[in-house]
């Protein structure tokens, strides 16, 4: 082995040091059609999706999304108007900003309080409440279902914002803690301390100082949250119910698959419309997105 | 709010701030706050006001009703003696943290395991019923089969293309980010807004019409006969697999990318120069320097998987051979009202994830030793 090693590396070893050679081009071009080939299977299934959508119904059931660019163009935005109003997306998606928005905050502002205790407090059961929550980290929330939703039931919670509110919030807890509890704890003592000696009180130092340094952190965490609870199909069957009020846009969706499975119009332009938010998210937020979903990998979803 | 203009000073004389006012100032403020607080809950759960109205007192509440009610409680707690309130303080910032906890995930996951040992109603425990259902039903069976199946076939599937993606995108210069973004899009994308997707991909007509679904257009090409993917034992299962694997690929690529730029570059051209190709780089190399990345990805795509719910609900739930343990569990409890094999399936999970909940623990105790 070593000497075939050693011959070949009389031929290669030069070009191979420097980057920009001759063979560096000759094998970045292979990796780069595959490269490319690859991206375009994965964006098929999307691309697809997105041009039927803006197909007329006859169109979609008669020819293949692929043959939309042969002239006449016929695009329309019908199938958008009919999933919004008819269909009851609009409302679906005012409701998922509704149910979105509070599961992110209310947890993110428990969580802070709680990191900053465990970062920076002493008190009797500190570590074994810490222990508590990374233990909990990996506990599925499918054994809360049943318990949760019975108390809901006695309490009247069911199908209530106020009720999937602390739902999401129990369950996406014990990450939002662990997260900011690396983050907390790691702002240098002196910082502290020196707030303590102007005579800020420990809330005022966690409002004023801690919070503020955080935001990364909190930035990060509130992008997973989000695109978890909005994505969230279980949590909202469960603990929403069957009440059209209430309903969220993955809910919605899914009866559609369910009542109307072959009216391909109204299901790939309703499951664009559950998918503008994490796109938009995606788009512009790509650098939170990303340290957000791998902090989340120790949750695992 | 008197006191909150005075700065506090030790030696104040105004009676609001170190009388006895202070403290019923104070202990009104969480009271006054809570029950503003549960008024509106209480208008949010019955009232038949305008969606938009709700909306906002909602939001209002929900992003700022936690706020007031800390705030509250931390003025109540700052007005005690000097050594009851450092001692009562902590609990202030973590009690409800612990309390939501506590309700939520503690207690449930108590219950849900002595419910498992209980009926359908929960009312007589009837031993180990629920568990041998779990393991020695028929239709369970299938469900624990395809549950396996996923875990290792998705696992290895998307992890694998995951590495051999990271590593060629590595190479192909300043279009990396944006052909890691298009692989990464999907991740975005609900489980249910995929499974529209590839629904669609597998969509079939008789042979006799023009094919809509990308796939079964393709085989009609190749001279085959249309295949209904979701129908087909064993193949509809796989066809599940499938949307899994197209989710969390870029996921793995994204994290394995990141090891991958993390190897040195000096290593990576020394095995070259001792003329090691690629192929053998790549094995000899590149694997085990970021083996630490592929298993803390292996895991948590593994972990994502066990419970998956919403693609096979969404597409067969569960027909056809295709169940698995959480759609199974949602059924059982929700549709058939059947509280202890619900539970017994959530026990399940629970228990297949306690060796990761150990890891997790140890972990701790060495960073903390």
């Amino acid at each position: 082995m070593s000497s075939v090693a050693s011959m070949q590396q009389s031929q290669a070893a030069a070009p191979s040091v420097r980057r920009s050679g001759v063979r560096d081009l000759l094998t970045r071009a292979p990796v780069s059609v595959v490269v490319v080939l690859i991206c375009f299977l994965w964006s098929l299934p999307t691309v697809g999706l997105l041009i039927t959508s803006f197909r007329p119904t006859q169109d979609i059931n008669t020819s293949g999304w692929w043959t939309a660019f042969q002239l006449p163009f016929n695009f329309t935005l019908d199938n958008y108007n009919t999933v919004i109003n008819a269909d009851g997306l609009g409302n679906a998606f005012a409701n998922s900003l509704l149910v979105t928005i509070p599961s992110v905050v209310i947890p993110i502002t428990i969580a802070a309080f709680a990191a900053y205790a465990f970062a920076w407090m002493k008190f009797p059961g500190r570590d074994l409440f810490f222990a508590t929550v990374v233990a909990l980290l990996v506990v599925p929330l499918h054994t809360s279902l049943i318990p949760v939703l019975r108390l809901y039931v006695n309490l009247d919670l069911n199908g209530t914002f106020l009720g999937i509110w602390l739902a999401h919030t129990g369950f996406g807890l014990p990450l939002a803690i662990y997260l900011l509890y690396g983050f907390i704890a790691n702002i240098p003592r002196e910082l502290i301390e020196s707030a303590a000696i102007d005579g800020a009180s420990p809330f005022t130092t966690f409002t004023r100082l801690v919070i503020p340094l955080s935001v990364p952190a909190i930035a990060s965490f509130a992008i997973f949250q989000f695109l978890w609870v909005w994505n969230d199909l279980l949590v909202a069957l469960v603990f929403l119910g069957t009440n059209a009020e209430v309903e969220v846009v993955t809910r919605s969706l899914s009866e559609l698959v369910g009542s109307r499975g072959q009216s391909w119009e109204v299901l790939t332009a309703g499951a664009f419309v559950t998918m503008l938010m994490p796109l938009l998210i995606f788009i512009f937020l790509q650098r939170f997105f990303v340290r957000g979903l791998m902090a989340g990998a120790v949750k695992g979803g | 709010m008197a006191q909150q203009a005075t700065p506090n000073p030790p030696q104040g004389t105004n009676w609001l701030v170190d009388g006895p006012g202070r403290i019923l100032v104070s202990a009104a403020l969480p009271v006054l706050a809570f029950l503003l607080l549960w008024q509106s809950f209480i208008f949010m759960r019955d009232a038949d006001a305008p969606k938009l109205v709700i909306g906002v007192v909602a939001l209002l509440v929900g992003v700022g009703g936690v706020w007031l009610l800390y705030y509250a409680i931390n003025r109540l707690v700052e007005t005690l003696p000097d050594d009851t309130r450092d001692k009562l303080r902590p609990y202030v910032f973590v009690g409800p943290a612990l309390i939501i906890l506590t309700v939520f995930l503690v207690y449930p996951a108590l219950n849900t395991i002595v419910l498992s040992f209980m009926d359908a109603r929960s009312e007589n425990f009837v031993g180990l019923d629920n568990f041998v259902f779990a393991f020695t039903d028929e239709s369970m069976q299938v469900a624990l089969r395809n549950n396996a199946l996923w875990l290792i076939i998705v696992t290895s599937v998307s992890v694998s293309l995951g590495l051999i993606f990271a590593v060629l995108v590595d190479r192909i210069g300043k279009w990396e980010p944006l052909a890691k973004s298009l692989i990464f899009l999907p991740m975005a994308i609900s489980a249910v807004g995929a499974s529209v997707i590839w629904r669609f991909m597998y969509d079939a007509k008789p042979a006799s019409r023009p094919q809509i679904g990308l796939l079964n257009a393709i085989l009609i090409e190749t001279g085959s006969d249309p295949v209904l993917f979701l129908n087909e034992i064993p193949l509809n299962t796989f066809a599940l697999m499938v949307i899994m694997i197209w989710l969390v690929t870029g996921f793995c690529v994204v994290v394995i990318s990141a090891a991958v730029k993390g190897v040195a570059d000096e290593i990576l051209e020394a095995a070259r120069i001792d003329g090691a190709g690629e192929v053998r780089v790549f094995f000899s190399i590149i694997i085990p320097s970021i083996r630490t990345t592929l298993i803390t990805v292996g895991t948590t795509v593994f972990i994502m998987v066990l419970k998956v719910f919403d693609i096979v609900y969404v597409m067969t739930n569960g027909r056809r051979e295709t169940e698995v343990i959480a759609n199974r569990m949602f059924n059982e409890f929700y549709r058939n009202g059947n509280y202890g094999r619900g539970s017994v399936l959530a026990v399940v999970l629970l228990i297949i994830l306690l060796p990761f909940l150990y890891l997790n623990l140890r972990d701790l105790r060495r960073q903390k030793g």
